[in-house]
């Protein structure tokens, strides 16, 4: 896992309402058995004409969002299915954070696992973030991840919530399966003190009693 | 004395290998892991890089559903993946099983099926279970009385090499729903009232406990169904305390425990239910006798009202936020605001997914299909869950009362509700569909779903037009919904 600290970026403003995990990335470029290329696949239904050409109206198609790391979306981003390949497909594209007044929870576990940062901001700095990237759109924010603070174009900044176990394997590099790997000698007592509730060959061999 | 515990915390405590600490989040065990082919092969890859094991094959079951065909088999019984990149998916599951000793029901396997489907189905999902899978339904199995959520593949693998997670403890919220469904109103209808009236994040950072009379009186499938759509809300999960209907579902099932063990796991889930006085953080009542049969209309679940409502008009929507949203789903939808839903014309029906495929859901939809013929122009896609329900179907003779009404009935799969077998709509085509989730192009690229009960969306298959099952004439809608 690389670390983060912090970085700063230009951003793409998609000021879109309840962004599902569907729209982030549609089911049938699912049909994957690894983690690469996915970006390709970014809002594929918004962002591609029907004949399979970039759509010039949509955002991420227009020269501006060239180079952007941080996404602005409207409120209550990423929920519905559970598909990894959501925060897959963000980075895949260029993406390091999300900004939205509010995440889904499965969607932003899965994108602490991917070093991909959701950022949660109160309306008005969202909405004051929107006005600002509306007269400089060529404007930067950056985003500390030691600090949580998002600093505006405008110089203010704000702090923003994130889990610190989550954080703390981002900005040391820990690598959470290590870590619970780590946990062995505690998974073997418990598991002792507990014989399994559910023996799941048996039902594959029809021979479950 | 202790203090009064919810179902939730006991199940928690009872699964905690390490406690959380300031620093560092719960480590809690896990009893039993689904897998399907689009959400693992990512974790198994990462297995085979860092040269782990499967800590717990006998606790993980593998099967194929999301992407596998569900059009009839050929003559031989196999099937024919005409997608190649299914076809990959699949045969790398298979190839992943087979390196890492994982049990599969794969295609063509009699047990076959949707992995919510398998689970209660075969007694694999019990009450006071911890219970995950790649996929955010999973909170379905809380039915049972399970803590049951989706996780990512990245969390896939971490349960395949130590079958446990790293969690912080999510928040309780109980609701309660009392009182006695109206004619014609089913699991689903709660569900879809629930989520219009909490929204799609109402439930966030909660694990959902319904309680209350309407709750109790439910059948386990559809008490699957109401656990099922906790997510559409936000929730972690969705739970149901354990009783005597929870046991007699599960007495005698495949992988249940028989005997002498049956009775003491049963004594041990008697004290499950959450003690008296034992508190929530959130609390939503709702009247079970005010429902009605509910449809969406949007591009959310949460965009759902009575059947025979009327399309809410942005322009009287004060809040701009939410005007815009409705506005944008509403041009999707190619619908008018201030208008009913009722006369609007459908092209395809799916009764199917891990919502609504069940036994119980398909005899509900044969009811309202019998002696009745699929409107001209309607395509109405019946998909049961799995082998074992598709059998069943078969043997009560349900498959002929669908194929004489001119629906199709396809083998067990995922199908329609997620579009990535071929089962699709078409750009602008509209469906009523029993699945969960009627985000945009879910269906399928520039297709529209109305989400609604099997009843209402056999009833709109058999008039060509969404209708509200309680004006068929024939009136299967008196008794209430479902066997
Ligand atoms: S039926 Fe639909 S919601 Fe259920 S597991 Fe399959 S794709 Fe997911």
């Amino acid at each position: 896992m690389n670390r983060i600290t912090s970085f700063t970026a230009r951003v793409v403003v998609l000021p879109i309402a309840n962004i599902d995990t569907d729209q982030i990335i549609p089911a049938r470029f699912l049909k994957v058995t690894d983690r690469a290329g996915l970006g390709a696949g970014l809002f594929a239904d918004w962002r591609y004409a029907p004949d399979g050409a970039p759509d010039p109206e949509f955002v991420l198609n227009q020269p501006a969002a060239r180079g952007a790391e941080v996404l602005l979306a409207g409120d209550n981003f990423g929920c519905g299915s559970s598909r990894e390949h959501a925060p897959w497909a963000l980075p895949g594209w260029g993406f390091r954070a999300v900004i939205s007044t509010f995440f889904a929870d499965i969607f932003r576990n899965n994108s602490l696992h991917n070093g991909l940062l959701p950022v949660t901001v109160t309306a008005g700095v969202h909405q004051s973030l929107q006005q600002q990237l509306q007269r400089q759109p060529e404007a930067a924010v950056t985003v500390d991840l030691a600090s949580q603070t998002l600093t505006l174009p405008d110089g203010t900044s704000v702090t923003f919530p994130i889990d610190p176990f989550a954080r703390h394997c981002l900005l040391h590099g820990v690598d959470q399966l290590g870590f619970l790997l780590g946990a062995e000698p505690a998974i073997r007592d418990y598991e002792a003190a507990h014989p399994p509730r559910i023996g799941t060959f048996a039902v594959r061999s029809g021979a479950a009693s | 004395m202790a203090s009064p515990r919810t179902l939730f915390a006991k199940i928690w405590d009872g699964h905690t290998v390490r406690a959380a600490t300031p620093e560092t989040p719960a480590v809690l065990y896990i009893d039993l892991h689904l897998v399907h082919e689009v959400t693992s092969p990512q974790a198994f890859t990462e297995l085979r890089r860092r040269g782990l094991t499967v800590r717990c094959p006998d606790q993980t079951i593998a099967t194929m559903d999301h992407s596998t065909p569900t059009t009839p088999r050929q003559r031989d019984g196999s099937y024919r993946i005409g997608d190649a990149l299914a076809a990959a998916q699949l045969t790398q599951l298979a190839q992943n099983c087979a390196e890492f000793g994982v049990p599969l029901l794969e295609l063509g396997h009699d047990l076959q099926g949707i992995v919510h489907v398998i689970g209660p189905e075969q007694g694999l999902t019990q009450p006071g279970m911890t219970i995950v899978c790649g996929d955010s339904h999973t909170s379905t199995h809380g039915a049972f009385g399970a803590l049951a959520f989706g996780i990512g593949s990245s969390e896939v693998g971490y349960v395949l090499a130590t079958q446990c997670l790293l969690q912080q403890r999510p928040k309780t919220m109980e609701i309660r729903v009392d009182g006695r469904l109206q004619p014609g109103v089913t699991a689903k209808d709660i569900s879809l009232a629930i989520i219009a009236q909490i929204g799609t994040g109402g439930g966030t950072g909660h694990v959902v406990e319904y309680t209350g009379s309407a709750i109790c009186a439910l059948s386990m499938e559809e008490r699957m169904t109401i656990c099922n759509m906790s997510i559409e809300a936000g929730a972690r999960a969705g739970l149901v305390a354990p009783d005597e209907t929870t046991f007699a579902y599960l007495e005698g099932r495949p992988a249940a425990p028989r005997g002498e063990a049956w009775q003491r796991a049963v004594r041990g889930w008697r004290e499950l239910a959450s003690d008296a006085g034992a508190t929530y953080d959130a609390v939503v009542q709702i009247d079970a006798g005010t429902l009605s049969p509910m449809i969406t209309y949007g591009t959310n679940p949460a965009m759902g009202m009575p059947v025979d409502g009327t399309v809410p008009d942005p322009d009287q929507v004060a809040d701009p936020a939410r005007r815009a949203s409705l506005r944008k789903a509403l041009d999707y939808m190619g619908l008018e605001g201030g208008r009913p839903l009722l006369g609007q014309p459908v092209d395809v029906v799916f009764v199917g997914s891990c919502t609504n495929s069940r036994i119980s859901d398909l005899r509900l939809a044969a009811r309202a299909s019998a002696g009745r013929r699929v409107a001209s122009g309607v395509r109405l896609l019946v998909v049961p869950g799995s082998q074992p329900v598709k059998r069943q179907a078969e043997a009560e003779g349900l498959r002929e009362i669908f194929e004489a009404a001119g629906a199709e009935w396809r083998e067990a799969g995922c199908s329609m509700c997620i579009a990535m077998n071929g089962d699709q709509l078409a750009p602008g085509q509209y469906a009523v569909s029993t699945s969960n989730r009627n985000f945009e192009g879910r269906q399928g690229k520039g297709g529209r779903t109305f989400l609604a009960s099997p009843l209402t969306a056999v009833a709109s298959a058999v008039s060509g037009h969404v209708a509200d099952a309680r004006r068929l004439a024939g009136g299967e809608c008196r008794k209430r919904g479902v066997a």
